[in-house]
């Protein structure tokens, strides 16, 4: 198994393209819907818990958190781990020279991934959600992780504790359309050991703590859409009577 | 010019009424007013295409106002640009309102403008004496290109600066100065912050100048010279007793009112994009321009946006391989027209040695397909402006010309929305061939225009418009 595993990875990195291709391969898992306040409010606790230690949010203020239905004292005391005042953003202590030194790569900042991330393949909440969800132990990785939504990915698993540990099985199988080759698949992930979460309640978290990246990305989503059924509404009337005082004008060209 | 001479009215006229006596007295106000838009005689038989202009002048004004804002909170510098976007999309209060309502209404615009430009199409609105106003309007249109392309920068983010790059490299393709040229566009030696600054000051204020007066002079020469209309005759052949063209009406009221009905449906669809689908899919809003420009990380798909890939199609359609078919093309268009047209000798034998030179040109040895793929993507833009010699039809609306007139518009139609979704996506063979054949297609619609706009059987035209009262 492991000699295949690091066929597969001399084979990545002698060809970076077909890292690069790789990416994007694997089928994304729907992120399920967590949008009410208190999924909502326990993602925002995972994401400053395992996130902002090595990641920054740099467009995200503290006490934006405020819309998520908590106070700046529950901010102050729950929270507040990277800054000194609920006005602050989220920054991360780490400096970029250090990370770079660390991980080969400067983790990138978190306030709009979940927006960058959307692609034909899913939405961004989709591939997140797929991402977090995939990491595997890979000795031949630097961190000792790997993952199957972006293979040979810098960041290792950030919450590998509750997730318990799992390797990657993988099968060579013929390839039909070119006799001698082999088709290398993946087959599924073995637990290694147990995490502190069941698999059900480590997928709920996970999906919890996205659904708080989805918000972060842009917190006056439900804003937006709020209005926008009343600016709909208005404009709907409006157009009407702006197509009766124009009809009423009309009557008298002949 | 008289001597002055001071309005005299009633001592007990309404204030307002004194008011504006004494600036007609001044300044042409009431004059400008009539002349341009209160008594301005338009053709009664407008139909739904005729609400494009006074859309497209809308989303200017909703740019320019929502531009102004975005310019209070908006760092035009490297280091803070992208940072700042997301400033105004949370700190602002209604940021987020007013950067939508500006991203948004960059692609309505163009799509506003292309129905606009497919309007004059269906009912040649540029035909004589209507050149000018087709010129102008061309030149708003290469102007709209240049702002939103420098406009997209801005966000800094990696499709604005990948965008940026492939386009300012394009200009690399031009042979001796080709590399300079470039280098001055940009400033550096890749896009920079030196970029940035000078693409901001063309977005903020260059261009919006330069509009802005060529849509004073596409509407005084509309005005000059009157609208053409859905039936394509002239209403100014029929003038009433009072002097007016019997099938005109002012435009106040009659169009002041139907054009705010379809100001009012065009702000709902509108609306449904700023409030529920700003990114429109990716079509909008690109998903990759949410991660901050990165010189060292090349996306692995640069696609410009929307707006401009039919004609980023005919750029990437001409490769190699292409070219014997483009030599081939320009041999069988210098010999049609040698048979076929009746221009004099001379003419004829300059636009033979113009083939030629072309053809060699084409040559691999001579300059490569980058360079030609380059020529017929500025081509392919200013060919448009072209249509008012190109176009020799006896009637200028469709409305009478040969029934398959009308194919040849809806498969030109097909062929500009398909070289605009082939530009979208990721080349692959199938798609390349394609693009070439649409590429093919579009100039062939214009090129050949000269000959198959006169045939065929020409329904009669009438001498009076087309109208159903309400």
């Amino acid at each position: 198994m492991t000699l295949l595993v690091k066929k597969l990875i001399a084979i990545l990195a002698l060809a970076p393209g077909l890292a690069f291709a790789a990416e994007g391969t694997f089928p994304l898992d729907r992120a399920p819907d967590r949008g009410d306040l208190a999924s909502l409010q326990n993602g925002a606790k995972l994401f400053v818990n395992h996130c902002l230690n090595c990641h920054s949010a740099t467009s995200m203020r503290y006490n934006r958190l405020r819309d998520l239905g908590l106070s700046d004292d529950q901010i102050r005391q729950n929270l507040l781990f990277s800054a000194d005042k609920v006005g602050d953003m989220m920054t991360t202590a780490m400096r970029p020279k250090d990370a770079a030194a660390w991980f080969g790569a400067v983790p990138p900042d978190l306030s709009v991934i979940a927006r960058a991330k959307a692609s034909p393949a899913g939405t961004g909440a989709d591939y997140l959600y797929t991402y977090l969800r995939t990491f595997y132990q890979d000795e031949t990785r630097p961190t000792g992780w790997n993952n199957m939504v972006v293979p040979n990915v810098a960041m290792p698993h950030a919450m590998w504790l509750q997730q318990g540990i799992r390797t990657a099985k993988f099968t060579d199988q013929p390839d039909p359309h070119e006799a001698g080759k082999t088709v290398h698949t993946f087959a599924g992930f073995e637990q290694v050991s147990p995490g502190t979460m069941s698999q059900q309640d480590f997928n709920t978290a996970t999906a919890d703590l996205v659904a708080y990246m989805v918000w972060m990305a842009e917190p006056a989503q439900a804003t937006r859409k709020r209005l926008g059924a009343f600016v709909l509404l208005f404009l709907t009337i409006f157009a009407f009577l702006a197509w009766r005082l124009s009809e009423s004008y009309w009557k008298e060209v002949k | 010019m008289g001597a002055f001479k001071e309005t005299k009215l009633p001592a007990n006229a309404p204030a307002a009424e004194k008011a504006l006596a004494w600036v007609d007295d001044r300044f042409p106000a009431s004059k400008l007013w009539n002349d341009q838009w209160g008594q301005y005689r338009a053709p009664k038989n407008f139909n739904v295409w005729y609400l494009f202009g006074s859309l497209a002048a809308l989303v200017l004004v909703l740019q320019i106002v929502t531009g102004i804002f975005l310019t209070m909170h908006y760092k035009p510098d490297a280091a803070l640009a992208f940072g700042s976007v997301e400033y105004i999309m949370r700190e602002v209060p209604w940021g987020w309102l007013v950067r939508y309502m500006h991203s948004t209404g960059a692609s309505a615009f163009f799509i506003v403008v292309y129905l606009h430009m497919a309007r004059g199409l269906m009912y040649g609105s540029y035909r004589k004496p209507r050149e000018l106003v087709w010129l102008f309007g061309f030149g708003i249109f290469l102007c709209l290109m240049a702002e939103a392309f420098f406009g997209y920068l801005l966000p800094w983010g990696q499709m604005s600066y990948w965008g940026a790059q492939v386009i300012v490299n394009l200009f690399g393709a031009i042979p001796v100065i080709g590399a300079d040229l470039s280098l001055w566009i940009r400033g550096d030696y890749v896009v920079s912050d030196a970029t940035l600054n000078r693409f901001f000051a063309f977005h903020v204020i260059a261009l919006p100048l330069v509009i802005i007066g060529l849509v004073v002079a596409h509407l005084t020469a509309l005005h000059e010279v009157g609208s053409n209309n859905p039936d394509g005759i002239e209403v100014n052949d029929h003038i009433g007793p009072d002097g007016y063209p019997l099938d005109a009406i002012p435009s106040h009221p009659y169009y002041t009112f139907k054009d705010l009905f379809g100001v009012s449906v065009f702000l709902l669809l509108f609306s449904a994009v700023v409030f529920f689908a700003p990114e429109m899919g990716g079509y909008f809003l690109e998903y990759n321009n949410f991660l901050p420009a990165d010189s060292m990380k090349t996306p692995s798909h640069i696609a410009p946006t929307w707006y401009f890939t039919p004609f980023y199609s005919v750029l990437r359609a001409t490769t190699a391989d292409f070219m014997y078919v483009l030599m081939a093309a320009v041999a069988a268009y210098v010999v049609f027209i040698w048979f076929k047209s009746r221009l004099a000798f001379v003419t004829k034998a300059i636009i033979a040695a113009i083939g030629l030179v072309l053809i060699i040109g084409m040559l691999p040895q001579v300059l490569d397909a980058k360079f030609w793929g380059v020529v017929l993507f500025g081509s392919s833009v200013m060919i448009i402006a072209g249509l008012p010699w190109l176009d020799h039809s006896p009637a200028r609306s469709l409305r009478y010309r040969p029934d398959w007139h009308k194919w040849v518009y809806a498969v030109f139609a097909l062929v500009f929305v398909t070289l605009g979704y082939l530009g979208t996506q990721l080349p692959t063979a199938a798609f390349t061939l394609i693009s070439q054949v649409c590429t093919l297609a579009y100039f062939g619609f214009f090129l050949l225009m000269p000959w198959w706009s006169t045939m065929g059987a020409f329904k009669p035209v009438p001498t009076r418009v087309t109208f159903t009262p309400h």
